[in-house]
């Protein structure tokens, strides 16, 4: 008897998000029948210009928007409707830091757990350990102010990690920082996530983030459509890592609805 | 050589205070004393205010008023704030009613206050409360819809109750402005609680500057009126204090010290 592939852990079917614009005249839409599934253990990292619809995808998955037509559905849930059932499953990394001023860094990490009824004595303990482990030993009782961008970055990731979520959605978590810093996060938060085996979506605007970070690649064009997608395999990440950059830059320099190609089958 | 700026501060502030009493003093000189009383005669009854129980029982009493004053419109504020931030189609009902009340003046209030009510400390709780209450709604409005959307979405993510988000987040944010309507409304209230007791009280400090006033004695009306100057500038230098240490995360930049 041939075994079922099991259910994607993340699937979008058809998904259109449309916002009012704000002076009344009608309305856009920021993604348009967008279709796609995540597999349990993947890291998926969504690439596209600015304005392309990634972070309202982004929201859309996190449960924080709704759609206007389709469906998305998250472990079996619709994560805005049933907002709740998703309750310390998934970990969000933002652009920003998006620390609380008014916490120490160890409060910061904390604060998931706080709100997920965790005693404080075990919160505390786990926030330690995970502010360790991403270097930052030493500054728990420091505020965000005290702190380098990077520095801020790393407390956020220990925040979104400490509540052990099943995924991990992570909107350019480090585009504003140095490469160097983005580098070395980028590559702890691979461990990270692999050790664990969480499932992530890591949106992005670098390819070569993209390519190091993914699993797989999935690019947007405006109204986030996937225009290309590739998955990322060791022969991929070395000699056909070229190949694949080339072209990402061909799909992306294409202008949304212009000449854009038909999506192409996943680059093996 | 270069004075420590908070010394400096005070040398200035002392400077210029002697220079008040030395000109009062000398004014007591060339006027009759129930226009100008000599600057001891009112430090005497200040200090004889602070130290004889029935007179600082007076005091306490005002400072009481004040404070369940502010603290019902504090109350009261924060429940119609907090409801108009989260769903804003309820300001267009309230705000109107609350510009309505602001445009009152204190005294109007006291009158209405002593024909619709009999007991003497609800008349004057009423007064301070309904004077107070459209600035305390409109101070922790705005700190609520401060509320950074960055924060807020953050805080979502981990889906807390309604109680956790109001406590982790919503708290947290609009204690700053909190704090400075205390600050501002204290001032205001201490202005408004003379004028209650004066007319519609047979206690407090208002009541003690109408009894100076029959018997036409200036230090007992400015010992009495310092009194309510200190009261104010004690709380609020509490105020201060526990601002300090409530937002003490905030960074400061050292060209601003």
């Amino acid at each position: 008897m041939q075994e079922s592939a099991p259910a994607p852990l993340i699937r979008f079917s058809n998904v259109t998000k449309e916002f009012a614009k704000p002076d009344g005249s009608g309305s856009f839409t920021a993604v348009d029948r967008l279709s796609f599934s995540i597999e349990k253990g993947e890291i998926v990292a969504v690439l596209g210009k600015t304005g392309c619809g990634k972070s309202t995808m982004f929201n859309l998955l996190a449960g924080l928007i709704e759609p206007t037509s389709g469906k998305v559905d998250v472990t079996g849930h619709d994560p805005f409707q049933d907002f709740n059932a998703f309750r310390g499953k998934i970990g969000i990394v933002f652009q920003n830091d998006r620390l609380m001023p008014w916490r120490t860094a160890l409060d910061n990490v904390v604060l998931g757990l706080e709100i997920l009824d965790a005693r404080r004595s075990e919160a505390e303990v786990i926030a330690r350990r995970w502010l360790s482990r991403l270097g930052l030993s030493g500054h728990e009782g420091d505020y965000p102010h005290a702190l380098s961008g990077g520095m801020r970055q790393r407390v956020s990731i220990a925040r979104a990690f400490a509540v052990e979520p099943d995924i991990l959605l992570c909107d350019e978590p480090f585009s504003s920082l140095d490469e160097m810093t983005a580098r070395d996060l980028r590559a702890e938060f691979v461990r990270l996530v692999k050790q664990a085996g969480k499932t992530a979506v890591f949106i992005t605007h670098h390819i070569n983030e993209a390519m190091d970070v993914g699993d797989r690649i999935m690019v947007f064009h405006r109204p986030a459509r996937i225009a290309y997608e590739a998955r990322m395999d060791a022969a991929s990440k070395g000699a056909g890592r070229q190949a694949i950059q080339d072209e990402i830059l061909k799909v992306l320099s294409l202008e949304a609805g212009e000449g854009m190609p038909p999506v192409p089958a996943v680059v093996a | 050589m270069t004075l420590n700026p908070r010394l400096r501060q005070f040398l200035q502030a002392t400077a210029s205070t002697l220079v008040l009493l030395a000109a009062w003093q000398i004014a007591s000189y060339f006027f009759p004393h129930y226009l100008f009383p000599p600057v001891q005669d009112i430090v005497v009854r200040t200090v004889r205010i602070l130290v004889t129980w029935p007179e600082l029982k007076q005091v306490l009493e005002t400072a009481m008023r004040i404070f369940v004053g502010l603290a019902g419109a504090f109350v009261l504020g924060s429940l119609l704030a907090i409801p108009i931030g989260r769903y804003p189609k309820i300001e267009s009902y309230i705000t109107p009613f609350l510009v309505f009340l602001q445009g009152i003046p204190a005294l109007s209030w006291v009158i209405i206050a002593i024909i619709w009510f009999h007991g003497t400390e609800f008349r004057i709780a009423f007064i301070m409360i309904i004077t107070t209450l459209p600035a305390f709604t409109f101070q922790v409005l705005d700190s609520y819809r401060s509320m950074s959307k960055d924060l807020f979405e953050m805080t979502m993510s981990f889906r807390p109750s309604g109680w956790t988000l109001f406590r982790v987040l919503i708290v947290p944010t609009i204690l700053p402005g909190i704090l400075t309507a205390w600050k501002i409304n204290l001032g205001n209230a201490a202005r408004v609680v003379v004028v209650a007791e004066l007319v519609g009280a047979t206690g407090g400090v208002g009541y003690e500057l109408l009894r100076q006033q029959q018997l036409f004695d200036m230090a007992g009306a400015l010992a009495w009126t310092i009194q309510l100057v200190l009261f104010v500038l004690v709380v609020q230098q509490i105020i201060v204090w526990i601002e300090n240490w409530l937002l003490r995360y905030r960074p400061v930049s050292e060209r601003a010290a």
